[in-house]
């Protein structure tokens, strides 16, 4: 909108601000009980487009606030670099379709390297462009991680995921709650 | 051994035919410094990166730089430019050497998620009444089979709404149960909130593709519906 001078009249938020501001305010019940025996260790994926090029590290660091309650900040063990630091998994820009998928997969060795020093079980990756790609390169590169989105960690929390919206869950989370 | 380039006499045209867009890509200021390409993971793919990338556009080396599929692997995450000490606009070069190539000749895949976006909405070509039917699917089948959530209400184009929320069309058509645990969690803090029927997908495959035209225009249709027919104050983009 900005780039064409688009004018218009709404705001625009991501809904990891608001899983943040309802946890905050009380409003969305999560915690990290059912993560207490397992210890299930998750890593983050920061999506250019929220950390390094919406200007400010906000978004990603409500991303953390509600990663840490919802596994527990003992079980999450960020990247290194991160935030708005973070090296681009080489998914965005189109790279899913655009046909030279060795360039990508190269591309993306450098965040399944980062990924892979994290010792992390799980990444949480808030973009479709990420998690496709990150999962493709786990696949390529025979990571041991799943690559998971918050819907399904905060539904997990909660005691509400149904069996049928288990895909991404490893075999250790996959019969938590049921 | 390799002939020496004469510097006197460059011809920058491409540099020039972008500058004149973007004034201040400060294409120029480049040092060489490589800061840009070592932290860039797609460098040494086809044996380029972004330091040779904007050495050769200011040598003026058209030829080359107008001819590499580098700027389909870079994704122009900007990294470059965040740590480059002279703000040089890679990414921006980047965009423009795609845009530069005629629209049919850009990779099919990109070419055919734009033009599908334009018509349906969607970039996996899901028509509005594909995805409303998809979701009221699975909201009914929620309100039937999952305990506790008996009264969900999953809406598109439910006037006065608080919030508008996208959807990568990647869920609706092949994976729709992954929708319902955001619909849950929506649910749980008796958010106010609805799906727009027009330019419902998140996506946005015309800005990958470089078209200015396609991507104003998807933006145009969506924020005309939001603001007109929804007037809803928000827009919530999702993960």
């Amino acid at each position: 909108m900005r780039r064409f001078k688009i004018p218009h009249k709404f705001e625009l938020i991501t809904i990891i601000e608001l899983y943040a501001q309802w946890i905050r305010e009380g409003k969305l019940k999560v915690n990290s009980d059912w993560n207490k025996d397992i210890q299930a260790k998750f890593t983050i994926q920061d999506p250019c487009n929220i950390g390094r090029k919406s200007g400010s590290n906000k978004i990603v660091d409500d991303l953390r606030f509600v990663v840490k309650t919802v596994v527990g900040e003992e079980n999450f063990i960020d990247t290194v670099p991160n935030r708005e630091n973070n090296f681009c998994c080489g998914g965005g820009g189109g790279a899913l379709q655009a046909g030279f998928p060795d360039q990508r997969r190269a591309y993306g060795r450098t965040k399944f390297d980062q990924i892979a020093a994290t010792g992390a079980s799980y990444v949480i990756a808030p973009c479709h462009n990420c998690h496709g790609q990150i999962e493709d390169i786990g696949e390529h590169y025979g990571g041991n991680y799943h690559v998971v989105h918050l819907w399904t960690i905060l539904c997990l929390s909660m005691g509400v995921l149904a069996d049928t919206e288990r895909t991404y869950l490893g075999p250790d989370l996959a019969e938590v709650g049921l | 051994m390799a002939e020496a380039m004469k510097i006197d006499n460059l011809d920058t045209e491409f540099k020039d035919e972008v500058l004149s867009k973007i004034p201040d890509a400060n294409f120029d200021l480049c040092l060489t410094c490589g800061t840009c390409t070592g932290g860039c993971p797609a460098s040494e793919q086809m044996g380029m990166d972004p330091r040779k990338l904007i050495r050769m556009l200011n040598l003026g080396m058209d030829n080359e730089v107008l001819k590499t599929n580098w700027i389909w692997v870079c994704s122009m995450c900007t990294r470059c430019v965040a740590a480059c000490p002279m703000k040089i606009n890679i990414p921006a070069l980047v965009y423009n050497l795609r845009a530069n190539i005629p629209r049919e000749k850009r990779p099919k895949g990109i070419l055919g998620s734009c033009d599908q976006h334009i018509r349906t909405g969607s970039a996996m070509g899901a028509a509005k009444d594909d995805f409303e039917f998809t979701v009221m699917d699975v909201a009914e089948e929620i309100r039937e089979t999952h305990p506790g959530f008996e009264d969900l209400q999953v809406s598109v184009d439910r006037v006065g709404a608080q919030m508008v929320l996208n959807q990568n069309s990647r869920e609706p058509v092949t994976e729709p149960e992954e929708m319902g645990p955001l619909w849950k969690v929506l649910h749980a803090v008796g958010a106010d909130w609805t799906y727009p029927s027009v330019m419902w997908a998140g996506e946005n495959y015309c800005m990958f593709l470089a078209d200015n035209e396609g991507w104003k225009y998807v933006i145009e249709e969506f924020v005309h519906h939001v603001d007109n027919n929804l007037k809803s104050p928000y827009v919530v983009n999702t993960e």
